[in-house]
């Protein structure tokens, strides 16, 4: 890649941040330019993101039509699965799944509850309810 | 206002977070070096395709080895010694933080990307393998050199604990490390050829999931999705995401190794790196070109091909092959 290859398309998802990439210069040199990124990575990631997104808006639906619990919601919403949230909660897997049946939800102890809305970074009232 | 630790430190912008810390951080310490030096010398440079480790669903594919493998790798070639602390609990973790910057030292960091509030916001994802150094605390702020930023960074220490004690996949378990001795500094052409061999064992070696043997499962993989099937566009997003995103990956690793060797090439007796340097830089582009047509396939602009990524990718993997291969003859 030489310097003047070096994408400035404007990655949105890179806000306002550059990153640096290695280029070869007019001397033959490899020298470090930074970059405002490229519409391939800006591509890749919003894909990730829309996934995710995507996801969490179908569990508001279900959430809305009471099939689902606000915490399957929130999982989406702070970009995990179940396997990502067994893993930072302890929890198993099967337990986790169990927990989002509206009726077992709205019976979690206390303390479930506060591991919950600790592993996503949220109140225990906001776990509660839908955004 | 209390201000712990407040060192006049020197952030550089790298490619790569843990390249970029190690160099700012043997650099602070007397040892000036570059981030392509670090990520040469510690032979970082790697593929593996890890298909038994998930991250959201999608295996765990890596252009460069694992966490701590440069600094570790780095102290070795330069007989340095880095000190390595994680912590049972958080409230520990953070004293033993504060303790460290007030004896003035500048102390690196593995936290996850997704608790860092100064990160862009589509850019935080649960990856904990990320790296930074911190140099110092003003009030409830500590004042952080993100090798990724361009410019310093400050974070609350509340969002800084989070991020350092985030759980799952490569879990930091609020790892700190510092420097305990920096050895003498002195790039040796015999330490450079014992990278470059340890580079080329890891990438020509027996495993079928690391280096070129890697790359050819993965090629296989790729070949065996269905075109119509919308995991399949994922996966390959999936794989551009690893390679472009998460630390700059596959094109940005080569275009950095193509730095190291051009630098390298300097030393007494390794003139003959120039040329090698030319073939990474060219291989690089390879990688970039892979990247495109799969964002193409992506958009939509393109109709979603399987074989012809697969081809990309073997064909990748043969070039490499030929690089390794011509590498060690050149160095033997």
């Amino acid at each position: 890649m030489e310097v003047n290859e070096v994408p400035q398309e404007g990655n949105r998802t890179l806000g306002h941040h550059r990153k640096a990439l290695y280029a070869r210069d007019s001397d033959g040199r490899m020298v470090i330019v930074p970059s405002r990124g490229s519409e391939v990575d800006e591509t890749v990631t919003l894909q990730a993101v829309e996934r995710m997104n995507a996801c969490a808006e179908e569990a508001r639906a279900r959430v809305a039509a009471g099939l689902s619990a606000p915490l399957e919601y929130w999982m989406w919403a702070r970009r995990m699965d179940v396997a990502l949230l067994a893993q930072v909660t302890g929890l198993w897997q099967w337990r986790i799944r169990r927990h989002f049946r509206p009726t077992t939800f709205a019976r979690l102890s206390p303390r479930l509850l506060q591991r919950y809305a600790e592993a996503l970074g949220l109140g225990v009232d906001e776990l509660r309810r839908l955004p | 206002m209390t201000t712990l630790g407040a060192v006049a430190f020197q952030h550089r912008h790298a490619a790569h977070c843990e390249s970029g810390v190690a160099a700012n951080i043997f650099s602070h310490y007397g040892v000036p070096l570059t981030e392509a030096m670090a990520f040469g010398l510690s032979s970082a440079l790697s593929f593996a395709y890890l298909p038994f480790i998930k991250l959201t669903g999608f295996p765990l594919i890596s252009y460069r080895m694992p966490p701590k493998f440069i600094l570790k790798g780095l102290a070795s070639a330069l007989r340095g010694k880095f000190r390595f602390e994680t912590f049972r609990t958080p409230q520990a973790g953070m004293t033993r933080l504060d303790e460290l910057l007030t004896q003035g030292k500048v102390v690196g960091l593995q936290t996850s990307v997704f608790w860092l509030p100064y990160f862009p916001e589509e850019m935080r994802f649960h990856f904990n393998a990320h790296n930074l150094l911190v140099y110092g605390k003003e009030g409830d702020d500590y004042l952080i050199s993100d090798p990724v930023a361009e410019e310093p960074q400050r974070c609350a220490s509340a969002d800084l604990q989070r991020a350092r004690f985030a759980k799952g996949v490569l879990a930091p378990k609020g790892l700190l490390y510092y420097p305990v001795g920096m050895g003498s500094g002195e790039i040796s052409p015999q330490t450079v050829r014992q990278a470059l061999r340890k580079t080329i064992r890891i990438m020509l070696g027996p495993i079928p999931i690391v280096g070129v043997r890697g790359m050819r499962m993965l090629a296989r993989k790729v070949a065996a999705l269905k075109a119509n099937d919308p995991y399949s566009l994922n996966f390959v997003g999936h794989i551009v995401r690893m390679q472009e995103e998460i630390g700059t990956g596959g094109g940005g690793f080569r275009f950095l190794y193509a730095a190291f060797l051009q630098e390298a090439a300097a030393l007494p007796g390794l003139d003959f790196l120039a040329g090698f340097a030319e073939r990474f830089l060219s291989v690089g582009d390879e990688w970039r070109a892979f990247a495109l047509a799969t964002a193409r396939m992506v958009r939509g602009r393109d109709a979603m091909e399987p074989a012809l990524l697969a081809r990309h990718l073997s064909a990748l993997a043969d070039q490499e092959e030929t690089l390794y291969r011509d590498l060690k003859k050149a160095l033997a």
